[in-house]
């Protein structure tokens, strides 16, 4: 077992109201699967990856990968966010080094190596000023990447970026999930990018976030969005959403 | 089909640059103002509309420049003056860098310290030189102190300002990639604070400067400030005058060095430089 998610209750307090976000949610996801987390806005899921990372460690529950109890983050938790979050005062090298030595031949070494695996050779020594969001985020998910983490959590990462960009971006990530055999977890709002790339969908309703249904999709890889398989699955899902819809905003509710 | 142009390798030949054929470089548009001014002056003095005494001609200062540098005098004053001017601002620049990363850095010290600096940076370094004196006399001693006093608080100030400005989501980040407390500092804090700590060592340098000359002319037997009070004694306002420029100058050329500083360090940063 790689991850298993325990979240028995995860609130905040808002002025002097208790509000309920992730209410008992319970997921296994075995080695080197690809997780994707989709759900209505509010309905708790970038908290979740938080809760993941060991960023968020005010709930109660437990999470433990490969059988090590998460109580903070690290690098074995490897995070992208929703913005790169790149250091704008180092290049793109160092920024994937970050606090590692980059005249160490073996950090060389694997920078090399990483920049090649998400195709950012030539842009070794630009700045993130001087670079797109795509590339942003793909220097984002190398920095993750070179510390070999367990795991792999990245909230929703294409979430500003135009369809081509994305589209790119989703055959990148599935190539390196492909090569490097590393589990993931993926937060998106996108119903087309959550099949492309899930080996497993887990959808989400809110108020408070429950998991709705886990969809398991057996399709190869690089998925065409016009197979009538992955239309079903589409289909399913949009008939999950649906439910989820009525569930999370009844009575005009909504977080 | 892949999305070639991000294949293209990045090169900074390929960004269009600033000069252009033709036109002024940017350090002879700042000479323009005072070429002006000057030949305006020296038109004025050279018809003999005002007394060689009140407002002395730019030739006769150029001279009387000519003069002090023949005679090696104004470098002896010029030594002392920037020595003093260094050490006062080392010494208080360096307490206040300190003192403001530590602010920075720790809440509990911010609660216990900011208050105490914020109530000193008020008292005018012209109030403390009596006390100065006071305590240390007319020596070296006392003039170094009130220079470090009056540098300490601009670097202070903007460094604090500086860490406190570090965006929270890049500790975040910090965090993920597990920094140790050092790796935070030098990789993530002083970085991102840099330009502010720079801004702050540009302020405490003017400062040092203009308390120098407090300094010098609350007693002294040496120093750019030293020779002033001594021309105005003896009626050599072209003396006067140099004096004046060669602070003008020295402070000018200090600034510029950690503007250049600064160009090195930021040229990371992306932020609006001005219309042209």
């Amino acid at each position: 077992m790689a991850v298993q998610i325990q979240v028995d209750e995860k609130a905040f307090q808002i002025d002097t109201t208790k509000k309920v976000v992730l209410d008992g949610i319970e997921l296994k996801i075995e080695e080197g699967d690809f997780l994707t987390i989709i759900g209505p806005s509010g309905c708790g899921k970038s908290t979740l990856l938080k809760i993941i990372a060991g960023l968020d460690t005010e709930y109660r529950g437990s999470i433990e990968i490969n059988g090590r109890n998460v109580t903070k983050p690290a690098i074995s938790q490897g995070f992208v966010f929703q913005e790169h979050r790149l250091f704008p005062w180092m290049t793109v090298e160092k920024n994937i080094a970050a606090d590692l030595n980059l005249k160490d031949p073996t950090v060389r070494k694997k920078v090399d190596e990483m920049i090649e695996i998400v195709r950012l050779k030539g842009y070794e020594k630009a700045y993130p000023s001087e670079i797109s969001g795509g590339m942003s985020q793909r220097v984002a998910i190398a920095r993750a990447l070179i510390r070999d983490p367990e795991v792999l959590l990245l909230d929703e990462p294409f979430g500003a970026l135009d369809a081509f960009t994305r589209k790119h971006l989703q055959d990148v990530l599935i190539d390196i999930w492909q090569k490097k055999k590393i589990t993931m977890v993926l937060v998106t709002h996108d119903i087309d990018e959550s099949i492309s790339l899930g080996t497993d969908i887990a959808i989400l309703r809110s108020n408070p976030g429950q998991l709705q249904k886990l969809i398991h999709v057996e399709l190869a890889y690089p998925r065409n969005r016009t197979n009538p398989s992955f239309q079903y699955i589409r289909q399913q899902v949009l008939q999950e959403f649906e439910k989820t819809d009525t569930v999370g905003y009844k009575d005009g509710e909504g977080i | 089909m892949k999305v070639d142009s991000l294949q293209i390798p990045y090169s900074k030949a390929d960004t269009p640059t600033k000069k252009q054929k033709g036109k002024l470089p940017l350090w002879l548009k700042g000479l323009v103002l005072p070429v002006i001014v000057i030949a305006i002056w020296q038109t004025v003095s050279g018809l003999g509309y005002v007394s060689e005494t009140v407002l002395p001609s730019p030739l006769l200062i150029v001279q009387s420049f000519i003069e002090l540098v023949l005679s090696g005098e104004i470098f002896e004053h010029l030594k002392i003056s920037i020595l003093r001017a260094l050490g006062g601002f080392l010494l208080g620049a360096g307490i206040g860098l300190a003192l403001g990363l530590i602010v920075g850095f720790s809440k509990p010290s911010e609660i216990y310290v900011d208050p105490t600096m914020q109530m000193l940076r008020t008292i005018p370094s012209l109030a403390v030189t009596p006390l100065f004196i006071l305590w240390f006399g007319f020596d070296e001693l006392s003039k170094i102190l009130l220079i470090a006093f009056a540098s300490f608080f601009p670097i202070y100030i903007n460094t604090f300002n500086g860490i406190r400005s570090v965006d929270a989501k890049l500790f975040d980040v910090a965090r993920v990639l597990e920094f140790s407390k050092r790796k935070q500092l030098t990789c993530l804090i002083f970085p991102a604070a840099l330009s502010h700590i720079l801004l702050g060592i540009r302020l405490s340098l003017g400062t040092a400067w203009l308390s120098l000359v407090v300094a010098e002319l609350m007693g002294s037997s040496s120093g750019v400030g030293y020779m002033i009070m001594d021309a105005r004694q003896f009626s050599q306002t072209e003396k006067v005058f140099v004096g004046i420029i060669i602070f003008g100058i020295v402070g000018k050329l200090t600034d510029s060095f950690v503007k250049v500083l600064e160009k090195r360090l930021l040229k990371w940063r992306n932020s609006f430089e001005g219309v042209h």
